[in-house]
């Protein structure tokens, strides 16, 4: 071509494209064949781990786009697994139809309550109250018995969707379900990706960088941050339909701040504010989990995984304080900065 | 319910308000002075419980002993914990600060389970404590208000620290403007580690005192912070006056909670929590945070 494109790096939108754009449709392919490859074990950790990236996802939105730290959201994923089984029959399979609709807007409406309150506050009183009211939700499930109390509940039959008496999803088969939450994944994965683009999005991402002047220039800050908040939790149930069909089974600990904090781990690991960090990272911990309490690998060790994944936190917060994601760009800097001096 | 019940059960209140309050007003001041999440804050009340567990052995019937001992051994483990994990987070956001915590959370449950089994232990209360007293219509055990006196006179001392000494003087100038006492010369290093420590010592205080009440078992640290941050949210972060306050309301609140709804009583203090956030977001005592 001409002299420029020698002197001219390539437009920064078509160097961003280039090979990272490609990256998660080569995942997506390589989770469609999986379960064709893997054993059922193996199979059932991708699943869970594509159920969890489903879950950070949604947290995604919260802290990375918005700058809102939430510490409660393990509720609306519970709520959403709660939901589930609370709606599902005992003398037959409850339609997906029904029961993900309602999944989602039962997560949803506690998302809306607990929202409209702590969005009042900000930074760590936020972070504090969100907390809290994970707390309650957490309380309700396990100290009164119309969910079963602290032993959870059983689902008597797994969702299924079926239009004129034809069944064409019955999640009791283990493929069905697999090929849901990559669905799930993938519709979760596109929703964010388009929002992101979208004006409510960038209205976002003005209020986490400097909410003030977005309330100066007209925004009603705190309906945008209500709405993100809403959806998020939305998404968050989709994730806990997903979490009760692959169980068939709730407990209230899914609704404990552990999960809430280790969420929370899963997105700042892959880096913040990048779609593909929060899936990144959600598989990096759920693998050094698995890792760190098999006994294959640590021996004697893997009965404290608390402690051997505790310590790499710890370590992880000091080192890389920018997430995997956030690797390259440290070191792309740090080479720019050695190419200055010379 | 009758009067000398309810009687019994404001005491009884104020007992566990001023328990937390030791708790909260440790978290308190580390987020007021420090700008520190510290969600590690219930794991040293724990670290206390479980010390009252293994020194009641070691110092027998020296009770008052223990319960300094226990204070002096949390306090050197505060300072070393700001010293290693906590001095490089100042800088950080809230989100690396609520990640180290938690880390530290992790560890502290499995070295508690590592050193102590994962049993529930019983502390015995101390002979010269045990038994009741007969308070004209009622009778309350001794141990109980020997707790409240105990909280009640930390309390005091901690007013008199804050509000009569330079030590106390340079916490609430800390609090309220950190670079102004570092450019006036203060050594802000060490104030951060003598308040740090002091909170841990604050926070393992309630849970060896706490331990013949309630027992000894893993995971205690975790309701006990949840509930401290409730009552923080409520008082106004940074605020001891408020912790104080805030604290009583939530033992009141919470203890009435179990005697008239004992099925949701879990929820009362969320519920209170909630009102308060509708009522006053910045918390009953705000310092404008």
């Amino acid at each position: 071509m001409t002299r420029t494109s020698h002197t001219l790096p390539p437009p920064p939108a078509l160097r961003a494209w280039a090979l990272p754009s490609a990256l998660p449709l080569l995942a997506l392919a390589a989770l469609l064949a999986a379960p064709l490859a893997l054993t059922p074990y193996l199979s059932d950790l991708v699943q869970k781990i594509v159920i969890f990236s489903v879950f950070a996802l949604s947290l995604g939105l919260l802290v990375g786009t918005a700058g809102l730290v939430s510490l409660g959201h393990a509720a609306f994923f519970g709520i959403g697994a709660y939901v589930t089984a609370l709606a599902s029959s005992d003398t037959g399979p409850g339609s997906i139809a029904v029961l993900l609709p309602l999944a989602m807007l039962g997560a949803g409406a506690y998302a809306l309550f607990v929202g409209a309150l702590s969005l009042r506050t900000k930074g760590v009183y936020f972070i504090m109250v969100t907390l809290a009211f994970a707390q309650m939700a957490y309380f309700i499930f396990h100290d009164t018995h119309f969910a079963g109390g602290s032993d959870g509940m059983f689902l008597a039959y797994r969702p299924a969707l079926a239009i004129s008496g034809v069944t064409l999803v019955d999640l009791e088969l283990p493929l069905h379900r697999y090929y849901l939450a990559a669905g799930a994944l993938g519709a979760t994965y596109a929703l964010l990706a388009a929002l992101q683009r979208s004006r409510f999005g960038h209205a976002l991402a003005g209020i986490r960088a400097n909410e003030q002047r977005m309330r100066a220039a007209g925004f009603n800050t705190y309906a945008y941050k209500l709405a993100a908040f809403v959806l998020a939790a939305m998404l968050a149930g989709l994730a806990g339909f997903l979490m009760a069909s692959k169980d068939g089974a709730v407990n209230p600990e899914l609704l404990s701040w552990h999960e809430s904090g280790a969420l929370l781990m899963m997105i700042i690991l892959g880096g913040l504010g990048s779609l593909r960090g929060a899936v990144l990272g959600t598989c990096v911990f759920i693998l050094l989990k698995e890792a760190l309490s098999s006994e294959a690998i640590f021996g004697a060790l893997a009965g404290r995984w608390q402690l051997t994944l505790g310590l790499t936190m710890i370590a992880f917060v000091a080192l890389m304080p920018k997430g995997l994601a956030g690797l390259h760009t440290q070191w792309q800097q740090r080479r720019k900065e050695n190419q200055h001096e010379h | 319910m009758d009067f000398p019940t309810f009687l019994a059960q404001c005491l009884n209140a104020v007992q566990y308000g001023l328990l937390l309050f030791l708790v909260a007003s440790g978290l308190t001041l580390i987020f007021g002075i420090m700008g520190v999440i510290n969600l590690a804050h219930g794991s040293f009340y724990m670290i206390g419980a479980y010390l009252a567990w293994a020194l009641s052995t070691l110092f027998g019937g020296h009770f008052l002993l223990q319960l300094l001992a226990g204070m002096a051994l949390a306090a050197l483990l505060g300072f070393v914990l700001e010293w290693v994990f906590f001095s490089y987070l100042y800088q950080r956001d809230h989100l690396q600060q609520v990640l180290m915590t938690y880390a530290l959370i992790l560890v502290a449950e499995e070295v508690r389970s590592i050193v102590a089994g994962n049993e529930v232990h019983g502390v015995q209360v101390p002979g010269w404590l045990s038994g009741s007293i007969e308070l004209g219509l009622m009778s309350y055990p001794v141990y109980n208000l020997f707790a409240c006196a105990a909280c009640l006179l930390v309390a005091l001392g901690l007013y008199l620290v804050v509000n009569r000494t330079r030590l106390g003087m340079m916490i609430r100038a800390g609090a309220s403007n950190r670079d102004m006492v570092r450019s006036l010369g203060v050594n802000v290093t060490m104030l951060y580690r003598i308040v740090f420590a002091a909170g841990v010592a604050l926070a393992a205080l309630a849970g060896m005192i706490a331990a013949p009440m309630s027992s000894v078992y893993p995971g205690m640290g975790g309701g006990i912070l949840i509930i401290c941050f409730v009552v923080v949210v409520i008082g106004g972060i940074g605020s001891i006056s408020g912790a104080l306050l805030a604290s009583l309301l939530v033992g009141l609140v919470d203890t009435f909670g179990k005697v008239f709804f004992s099925q949701l009583s879990g929820l009362s203090v969320y519920l209170l929590m909630a009102l308060i956030l509708v009522w006053r977001p910045q918390g009953l005592v705000s310092k404008g945070y």
